[in-house]
């Protein structure tokens, strides 16, 4: 898995059946990637859902959230749906997992994501990076210290 | 291992005796139905555990996923400035199964609140900052879901009933 220091693989994927969202297009923007098995995982637990009452602590840190899956688009809508959520769920579908392939963060056996997260600094360089047992839901403390961890910078 | 930020103080509701050896804090939302599910089994843990633990219960509201849970945790905090938070925090949890936003009035009458008080504290500023912080000091000490436990400030791996689990282990 990419760790601190390396630079962050750019990438473009669908975030609805017509947008896509370019890593690139957020320099000069902290961003925060959570890679997750699927779409659908039990409500309460739910690392998006938790994500999703986080935004304000993002935007205080001017940081863009992005969850990524290999689940499609139309199934992520449905998802954002739902459960209401307030930040862009990127498709890792075609090719599939290509994206956490790419950050060492797709388990092979399974054919999902990891559960991984990573901080990228406004340069596009990765800040911070966990990766969390496939069951735990790793929260987000993790993530708020690396990025006041940036802000002092 | 996480644990809980910041430390268990005057400012938090705690139950229980202040010499009691084991401190559990619940992070929770009035309208998780995992929280629903962990009341009665904490009632069991206070009941069997007696003087031996302390209960404290912060908010942590999901209030994207459960529209009523922010309202919910306010009408607490509110009851908590008439000396009666434990009993709307029983009330929200018992009548979880019907809730809705007209609940939080005849809740206030049944536990005998000064409804006009009750109402007007409601919409305080100072009660919207406290469950703020709550849920801040939630985010802090990695809640990942609720509910979240944490047992003498740390982390605990597991839900009510495991935790009932763990602190018969630990007494025998």
């Amino acid at each position: 898995m990419l760790e601190k220091g390396a630079t962050a693989p750019d990438f473009e994927l669908n975030a609805t059946p017509d947008q896509k969202i370019k890593l690139k297009d957020f320099k000069g923007k902290n961003v925060i990637l959570a890679f997750y098995p699927a779409d659908w995982s039990p409500v309460c637990s739910d690392q998006m859902a938790l994500y999703n009452e986080m935004l304000k602590y993002f935007d205080k840190h001017d940081a863009q959230i992005f969850g990524i899956s290999v689940d499609s688009v139309w199934c992520h809508l449905a998802f954002e749906e739902n459960r209401k959520l307030h930040f862009p769920l990127l498709a890792d579908f075609e090719p599939k997992g290509a994206v956490s392939k790419a950050y060492g963060a797709y388990d092979d056996e399974l054919g999902e994501s990891k559960r991984a997260l990573f901080v990228i600094d406004k340069e596009g360089k990765i800040a911070w990076s966990y990766l969390s047992p496939i069951a735990v839901n790793p929260g987000a403390d993790g993530i708020l210290d690396a990025l006041e961890e940036l802000s002092k910078k | 291992m996480s644990s809980l930020k910041p430390e268990v103080s005057n400012q938090d509701h705690i139950k229980g005796d202040d010499s009691a050896s084991i401190t559990i804090v619940e992070f929770g939302d009035y309208q998780c139905p995992y929280c629903g599910d962990a009341y009665p089994i904490i009632k069991e843990i206070e009941e069997t555990f007696g003087h031996q633990i302390k209960f404290i219960f912060r908010h942590f509201p999901l209030a994207n996923a459960h529209e009523l849970a922010f309202p919910a945790a306010i009408a607490a905090e509110a009851a908590g400035l008439q000396g009666k938070f434990w009993e709307m925090h029983d009330a929200l949890y018992e009548n979880q199964y019907r809730l809705t936003a007209d609940l939080f009035d005849e809740l206030a009458e049944t536990i005998g609140l000064d409804l006009e008080q009750f109402q007007q504290d409601s919409a305080s500023a100072e009660i919207k900052t406290k469950i703020e912080d709550d849920f801040d000091s939630g985010v802090r000490s990695g809640v990942n879901g609720t509910p979240s436990f944490y047992v003498n400030g740390t982390k605990f791996d597991g839900g009510a009933t495991d935790l009932y689990q763990m602190l018969n282990e630990s007494a025998g």
